[in-house]
């Protein structure tokens, strides 16, 4: 028998074992490896801290996922030992494999930003990244009575990168149902020089920021957070810039499980460096990583991983015959970006086409509108789920396609953008152009 | 893409003004890139473009504040005193990379 050892049982790891299992010959045996019975549906966190989503409603039984056939084992990983080709677990047992793929993901590490902080201050500061933490902020949110909230990034790369924005027009939607909205002070603070990374995307969203009075603080690259002493707390930057918050919602710095770097595997937030198009480990020819638990140049979120293991599956059915990957990943990524009020926006994207407007996924009919707001993109985000649980993990094919196509988008050199922010090209030769930082 | 004179070498940028070809950059050439932002370096801002230029060459992109940080060995704190306000911009701009990757 051969082994493919499947680190994590997350959205990839799951995807690809079951993909695998049907894919593979009979003399494959595949084990999965997680340390948490339970899988959460990430997307779903977003919607805890308004009360639209319990956590029954975002969790299920790992194992009931993953098909009869592949052996799966709970347990905590210890160390990857690439040149014995196994993989110890903390609990003694040995693994041995032939393949091996790291899907254990990325999480928030809070620990990484120093927070001053006491016991008066607990309930100041929050995140929705983990159910427990969702859940807290839920509690929070439920009797906050109004003031200066606060919704931030760390630092990039985090898992989805549009849930802080989503979360801040939900919020402002959630206030203005309870009709305390003119007693919060929305801000967006994000070490990015917009709302968002790329051009198109970044004017678009930032109007709906500015739209619903959301402020926008860019470039803050935070320092520490303050919040001893009861009532309000600060966030300060490295370019000693202090705002002021009676609640924050922070979205802690990402990085990858902490066995990435015992084993030496990981870059400087534990992901693990891999070929962008085949998602093979660049060191080792028998790792692959997939999913969040990579360093793919694109978002971190689950339509990346779905749509990148659907090439995994052909590339590595390639690469244990010893034949050249021909299926190559372009960065494929697809979010529903919930707005308020029951409506949702769509973007979808790769590493070289930045997110633009159009329909999805027929040109004209849609049904979906990328880059505008729609209740039906929202009832698509909301639908989502259910194919999650139901197609996605056991691996049936959707019928979106997992490379991007630029059908139905309008290209960017068609789009009337102001360019504001691009220096002036150097009308001689001789000048030297300055950068505006 | 423009090409420009500066320490008596001509180079290539893009819009920005970002060099666009490894092997064109020079000690001197850092040098000017820096005093066209305001900048006078130090030895301490040598040794951060330094660690910048190795890692790009063995790793093929510009390392982040976090990577100049844990594997530089220079604190976020200080890249902010030498590199004021947009410090990863500014010393790749200095080391004649491209910019960080925009995070996606």
């Amino acid at each position: 028998m051969k082994r493919l050892l499947i680190l994590g049982a997350g959205t990839a790891g799951t995807m690809a074992a079951n993909r695998l299992h049907k894919a593979l010959p009979d003399d494959w045996q595949i084990t999965v490896v997680d340390n948490d019975p339970i899988h959460v549906y990430q997307p779903g966190l977003l919607f805890i801290p308004f009360g639209t989503y319990t956590r029954r409603d975002v969790t299920k039984q790992r194992k009931k996922y993953l098909a009869k056939g592949i052996n799966s084992i709970l347990g905590a990983i210890d160390l990857v030992e690439p040149d014995q080709n196994q993989v110890r677990l903390v609990d003694g047992t040995v693994l041995k494999y032939d393949q091996l793929v790291i899907a254990t993901g990325t999480s928030v590490q809070p620990g990484e930003t120093k927070h001053l902080t006491d016991d008066a201050s607990a309930s100041l500061v929050h995140q929705f990244y983990t159910l427990d933490g969702a859940e807290a902020l839920a509690k929070t949110l439920s009797d906050w009575p109004g003031g200066k909230l606060l919704v931030h990034i760390t630092e990039m790369p985090i898992k989805c990168p549009v849930a802080p924005l989503e979360f801040s027009f939900l919020a402002d939607s959630f206030f203005r149902d309870k009709g305390i909205r003119d007693k919060v002070d929305i801000t967006y603070v994000t070490p990015l020089t917009g709302a968002f990374t790329k051009p198109v995307a970044s004017k678009y969203l930032g109007e709906m920021l500015s739209d619903r009075q959301i402020n926008v603080e860019t470039d803050f690259y935070v320092e520490h957070i303050d919040s001893r002493g009861a009532g309000s707390g600060r966030l300060v930057s490295f370019d000693e810039r202090e705002l002021e918050f009676d609640l924050l919602v922070t979205v802690p710095i990402n990085m990858g499980a902490e066995y990435i770097e015992r084993s030496g595997l990981g870059d400087e937030l534990r992901h693990v460096p891999v070929n962008k198009h085949s998602m093979l480990s660049n060191a080792y020819n028998n790792i692959f990583a997939i999913g969040d638990a990579s360093n793919l140049p694109t978002s971190k979120a689950g339509s990346v991983a779905h749509f990148a293991v659907e090439l995994l599956e052909q590339n590595f059915l390639q690469h244990i015959q010893g034949q050249p990957m021909t299926h190559e990943f372009d960065g494929h990524a697809n979010c529903f970006i919930e707005s308020g009020g029951g409506k949702a926006s769509l973007i979808d994207f790769n590493y070289n086409t930045e997110p633009l407007p159009g329909t999805y996924p027929f040109p004209k009919i849609g049904p979906f509108h990328l880059l505008g707001e729609s209740r039906l993109n929202h009832q698509g985000k909301l639908g989502f789920r259910w194919a999650y649980w139901n197609l996605l993990l056991p691996g049936r094919n959707f019928f979106i396609s997992p490379t991007m196509s630029m059908s139905g988008k309008t290209p960017a050199s068609e789009l009337d953008l102001e360019q504001d922010s691009a220096p002036q090209s150097p009308d001689t030769e001789s000048e030297i152009p300055v950068p505006t930082f | 893409m423009p090409t420009i004179t500066i320490a008596s070498s001509d180079i290539e940028v893009n819009d920005e003004g970002f060099m666009t070809k490894y092997d064109e950059w020079n000690d001197e050439i850092g040098e000017a890139l820096a005093a066209n932002i305001g900048l006078t370096l130090t030895p301490e801002h040598w040794e951060v473009i330094r660690f910048l230029r190795e890692d790009f060459a063995s790793q093929g992109e510009t390392a982040t504040l976090r990577r100049v940080s844990t594997l530089g060995g220079k604190p976020t704190k200080t890249l902010f005193k030498l590199f004021p306000k947009k410090p990863a911009k500014k010393m790749s701009y200095i080391a004649g990379l491209p910019k960080p990757q925009g995070c996606v």
